[in-house]
């Protein structure tokens, strides 16, 4: 088991620096200046040297890629050229506003899912499983920016009856668990809920068809035991895989948050990605799009743990 | 890795070798199942769109007219209604089939001969190459498809070029992937074995061996990704990453169109109808195709 874990946080280190060039590489791939946006056209050549050197854009491709991962690992992640503040801030205060957004949509997204999944497997083939798998279809084909407007038309320009963005009344920035905040955040996350719920529910399904297929049901029917004992089984039996769906779905919604934030104009890592491709701030796009590489890697190492603490046979397969 | 990051599951495919008529019997499944056959219609119905777009719009989608903005839904003369500058909803939305399914399609085909390439090669060789090629791929499976997409548009700034190549390097770690676990499925079979034994070369072998009997599960894995790729090119078009102004393309109409959503929001909303469509059709089709194709003979 140990050795397992082990071996699994080894695969992912070389994943990590492969991530880390990706993002690199990035950078280096945008054409023209890195410095265009800050620097006026008439710059003369000295100033954009001097600008160079301080961004050490001046140095060797390995010399900066070294110098960066070094400096990341330190929770350095350069200093954005658009604000003049440290990226490492900026990605964090959005990144806790897409954390609450993606934890509560995966949730929602999850909870529901399950209940579909659950009554299809059960009943399958019946007409409420064809329902269900119907549902999941129009959830992983809906273009969820666009589900995201439909809901503002109805709720907020129809009903009246939730705001269309932001994440909270006034211009603060602090989050309460209170309802005047959470009103913000019942429309974004509605929206994104859909994209896992229908993984979750197909996921779901075939867990269930396939658990109850299986010959101990059969005989534990056979014994007497009652459909709660059953379902308990079938329960434990799909929870792991079930679980790990959830999870690697929290990592990719964290990463794929940006269309939905847009729409919402909510305050998030999106948002954030927004601001620094249309300002052309590469440190800060470069960052950003590290921490929730890194982010959703991590995720997938602690998924994988987990599930093998659930399920041992997954350690010896 | 298990990660998911967006696509349809890459594991559980296996190569089909076809024994005769089994194509047969695959066509004749598809044309059996009633709801393939549906998803089958509507993307005639969009192909020929596609096609003959601009001889059917009844009017000029460049068209704007100051008078005549935001016209609501059945105004005579507009159908659906005007757009924010005043052009023809029906033909745009007519005409950017076109445009939209273009920018869909072609990132997917390109990542299907790249990815298949990578992955059959990959899968061929075996051993440090395999290795190599695969460790690489597994760092792409680390960004969710969307991140990645948008990063890499981000990168190269906006334009129809660039999404293109973006979107293609988004899909082509998944079809490398399939590519390389059916082909070392193959490779492993008896007639290739039989093939190398009677002095075959590599190429040879690739060509009329495996080819055959991968390519199948390959295109329809990648036809279940057309969905995805509709959904992401026109999000790139929606963020101002991908195609610009004022051409008709349902993911940057939506983005224009939001500026609508309080004056004319079912207008506003009709673009999405498009792509929705066109990405439920795609997944329907799938899903049929692989089903049909799971036949035990």
């Amino acid at each position: 088991m140990v050795s397992f874990i082990l071996q699994r946080i080894l695969v992912t280190l070389p994943i990590m620096l492969g991530v880390a060039l990706v993002c690199f590489g990035l950078v280096h791939l945008a054409p023209g200046d890195p410095l265009v946006s800050i620097l006026p056209p008439d710059a003369s050549a000295e100033l954009q040297a001097q600008l160079m050197a301080l961004y050490g854009f001046d140095r060797s491709y390995f010399e900066q890629f070294v110098s960066w991962v070094w400096r990341a690992i330190q929770g350095d992640l350069g200093t954005s050229i658009a604000t003049n503040r440290p990226v490492a801030d900026e990605v964090f205060k959005a990144v806790g506003n897409t954390l609450r957004l993606a934890l509560v949509a995966t949730i929602i997204g999850f909870l529901f899912g399950c209940l579909f999944g659950f009554v299809a497997g059960y009943f399958q083939n019946s007409w409420i499983d064809k329902l269900a798998s119907f549902v999941s279809v129009l959830g992983v084909s809906v273009p969820h920016y666009w589900l995201g407007m439909v809901m503002v038309i109805i709720f907020s320009s129809i009903l009246m009856w939730l705001p269309a963005s932001g994440a909270g009344p006034g211009s603060s920035a602090d989050w309460a668990w209170d309802f005047e905040h959470i009103k913000f955040l019942i429309l974004p996350a509605l929206t994104m809920s859909v994209i896992p719920m229908g993984i979750v529910s197909r996921t779901v399904r075939a867990l269930v068809a396939e658990t109850l297929a299986q010959e101990f049901i059969v005989g534990l029917k056979a014994k007497g035991m009652r459909d709660f004992g059953i379902f308990m089984h079938v329960v434990k039996n799909a929870a792991p895989t079930a679980l790990a769906v959830m999870g690697l779905q929290l990592g990719y919604l964290l990463g794929g948050s940006i269309l939905i934030e847009t729409v919402f104009s909510w305050p998030g890592t999106g948002f954030l990605l927004n601001s620094a491709i249309f300002q052309r701030d590469l440190p800060l796009l470069q960052g950003t799009i590290l921490v929730l590489a890194v982010f959703f890697v991590v995720l997938n190492l602690v998924v994988d743990v987990i599930q093998t603490l659930l399920d041992p046979r997954i350690a010896r397969g | 890795m298990t990660a998911l990051s967006g696509f349809p599951s890459t594991s559980g495919i296996s190569p089909v070798v076809a024994s005769p008529g089994y194509w047969q019997t695959v066509f004749r499944r598809v044309m059996a199942d009633r709801v393939a056959m549906f998803a089958g219609l509507v993307i005639l119905f969009l192909l020929v769109l596609v096609v003959f777009g601009p001889l059917i719009a009844p009017l000029d989608p460049y068209q704007a007219s100051m008078m005549k903005r935001l016209r609501p839904i059945g105004t005579e003369g507009h159908l659906l209604g005007t757009d924010e500058l005043g052009r023809d909803m029906l033909s745009r939305l007519i005409v950017g089939a076109r445009l939209s399914l273009f920018m869909g399609i072609t990132p997917v085909i390109c990542a299907f001969v790249l990815g298949s390439l990578i992955g059959i090669v990959a899968g061929y060789a075996g051993g440090l190459v395999n290795t190599l090629t695969m460790r690489t791929i597994d760092v792409f499976y680390a960004f969710p498809s969307v991140l990645l997409a948008i990063a890499l548009s981000g990168a190269l700034g906006a334009g129809i070029t660039n999404s293109l190549i973006s979107l293609t390097i988004v899909f082509i770690p998944p079809i490398a992937r399939v590519a390389e676990s059916v082909t070392t499925q193959i490779r492993s079979r008896d007639f290739v074995e039989a093939a190398r034994a009677s002095g075959a070369s590599a190429f040879t072998i690739v060509r009329v061996h495996v080819l055959g009997n991968v390519l199948g599960p390959i295109f329809v894995y990648a036809t279940s990704l057309i969905a995805v790729s509709m959904i992401l090119a026109s999000g790139l078009s929606f963020l101002g990453l991908g195609v610009k102004p004022p051409e008709p393309e349902w993911g940057l109409m939506l983005n224009t169109l939001r500026t609508a959503i309080y004056a004319q929001p079912w207008i506003a909303a009709l673009p999405g109808v498009m792509i929705f469509m066109t990405s439920i059709a795609f997944n329907l089709l799938a899903d049929g195709l692989r089903s049909a194709m799971e036949i035990k003979q």
